[in-house]
């Protein structure tokens, strides 16, 4: 199976993406791996906005049709806005992963800790290990 | 080690994701659950039920061993091929199983029973048997398929011979017909979705043919994650998550089910008309969640009664909101709250079920 990871991504080991912006904010959602594996997603609570958040904070909730999942911080920063959209249409999430399906927009306590982060060939690496 | 159906290569070769159920390896989903479920509200379905069991009962005992066994009452079904639900209990009254049993004729029965409780059972059964003149045959050379949906029935009968075609079309509701013997068909107008079709039980070795031809015939496969959100919508209990040993029928919803009319000695009689004179403390509701948000399993309830707890919970995919079932003090009613991940949010008690014939029903 071939993964759809866009380069200029930024992963972590529990599924999530960080797209870093001009403004030096970033955006974070699921991968298509996790989304996928989630199967059918018909709810999403994201934060809000103004929340400070700890890297590894539980801070928003993805249900599938059967169970409910965290999903986690990769850095600590403040949440800038949650993805409104997600209220109406959480299968965003599952057809556009890395676009309409973002979660949440935050400003990183230190902007190196995102550089820190697994690349897309790191991440894949993650992906190999764990379907061994 | 888990257990496979016949039908398991042909999940895999479509794509299914297989889950260990019940010691059994089943789709999941073929892709999509949600597409599955609408797919048998809209059009038709097939499930893989091939993991749970048939089990016959014949012999000039086999009448007054079922009415012993069986807290509902064989003896109402007069005509062959007439079905009744029933559940199966232990002294205490608790719930061991849910099944179905088919009259075939006089002093034959089929008896299908659940997959994680089949083993067990059929300990059971054989035990109580003994005091009788009847025969139990396990039919693990049977497999099962549930074809669902409002053009199930027409989708599937143009694979019938003419005979079983007939057959198979006057069917009425909760009727079964069979034919070409014990190695035949044996097609059921019943299922566990609120839709119309049919539960086909053939010998294994013919199913995989069978299964390929409803596909050509444009059913769709549809795996246990769509039956749940069905059986849900449906206000059907699942055996295990909404009842089990430890809960009667009573407080299950299920009082429609026992017959206490006639003189009868079944198992678990004389503790179901105990609870019954010491009335109820605990029932089971429906529960339609008002706020954003899922219900699960396993969730603490709470009410101006008293608290009680989720059963089962899911997304309502015809009702685009969460429903549940939950078991509450018996004089739960209304507004409740359901404490959802540390949230306390607000849900109204209904009577199931929550979906019939692609519509809701629900009754506030």
């Amino acid at each position: 199976m071939s993964n759809n990871l866009p380069a200029e991504l930024r992963y972590t080991r529990s599924h999530e993406w960080v797209r870093r912006n001009p403004d030096g904010t970033v955006t974070v959602g699921i991968t298509d791996h996790a989304q996928h594996a989630l199967g059918d997603i018909v709810f999403a609570e994201t934060p809000e906005a103004g929340r400070v958040m700890a890297a590894g904070d539980a801070c928003a909730v993805v249900e599938s049709v059967k169970a409910a999942s965290d999903v986690y911080s990769p850095v600590a920063g403040t949440v800038v806005a949650g993805n409104p959209a997600l209220t109406d249409a959480p299968e965003k999430i599952n057809t556009d992963p890395y676009g309409e399906g973002w979660l949440w927009q935050l400003t990183p306590a230190d902007p190196a800790a995102v550089d820190a982060l697994l690349d897309a060939a790191g991440y894949e690496r993650v992906l190999a290990e764990s379907a061994e | 080690m888990t257990q496979q159906t016949p039908l398991y290569a042909q999940h895999v070769a479509l794509g299914a994701r297989v889950v260990d159920f019940g010691g059994w390896d089943m789709p999941l989903h073929y892709g999509s659950q949600l597409d599955e479920h609408h797919a048998v509200r809209r059009d038709a379905g097939v499930f893989d039920v091939s993991h749970m069991r048939a089990v016959d009962v014949a012999g000039p005992g086999a009448t007054p061993f079922l009415r012993h066994l069986l807290a509902n009452d064989v003896q109402r079904l007069q005509h062959p091929g007439k079905a009744l639900y029933s559940c199966m209990l232990n002294e205490q009254g608790g719930v061991l199983d849910d099944l179905i049993v088919y009259y075939r004729g006089p002093g034959r029965y089929r008896v299908v029973v659940n997959a994680g409780t089949a083993a067990k059972d059929l300990v059971w059964i054989r035990a109580r048997a003994a005091a009788f003149d009847v025969e139990v045959v396990e039919r693990a050379d049977l497999a099962m398929v549930a074809v669902q949906g409002p053009t199930a029935r027409d989708r599937t009968v143009g694979l019938f011979d003419a005979a079983g075609r007939a057959a198979a079309l006057a069917l009425e509701p909760f009727f079964a017909a069979e034919w070409g013997g014990e190695a035949g068909m044996f097609v059921a107008r019943t299922g566990y979705t609120g839709e119309d079709g049919f539960e086909i039980m053939l010998p294994a070795g013919e199913v995989v043919a069978f299964w390929r031809r409803l596909l050509a015939a444009g059913v769709r496969p549809c795996g246990l994650g769509a039956r749940d959100t069905l059986r849900l919508e449906a206000g059907m209990n699942l055996y295990g998550n909404d009842m089990d040993e430890t809960t009667t029928p009573l407080e299950s919803g299920l009082a429609w089910t026992v017959a206490l009319g006639a003189p009868r000695d079944f198992i678990g009689r004389a503790a179901l008309e105990a609870q019954q004179r010491a009335g109820l403390s605990r029932k089971l509701v429906g529960l339609l969640l008002d706020e954003r948000g899922i219900l699960r399993a396993h969730q603490t309830v709470y009410s101006p009664a008293g608290e009680g707890q989720t059963t089962s919970g899911t997304y309502s995919p015809t009702l685009e909101r969460s429903i549940a079932l939950a078991r509450v003090p018996a004089a739960t009613g209304g507004e409740v709250e359901v404490d959802i991940r540390g949230k306390r949010l607000r849900a109204r008690v209904v009577r199931p079920p929550f979906v019939r014939h692609g519509k809701s029903v629900i009754v506030p």
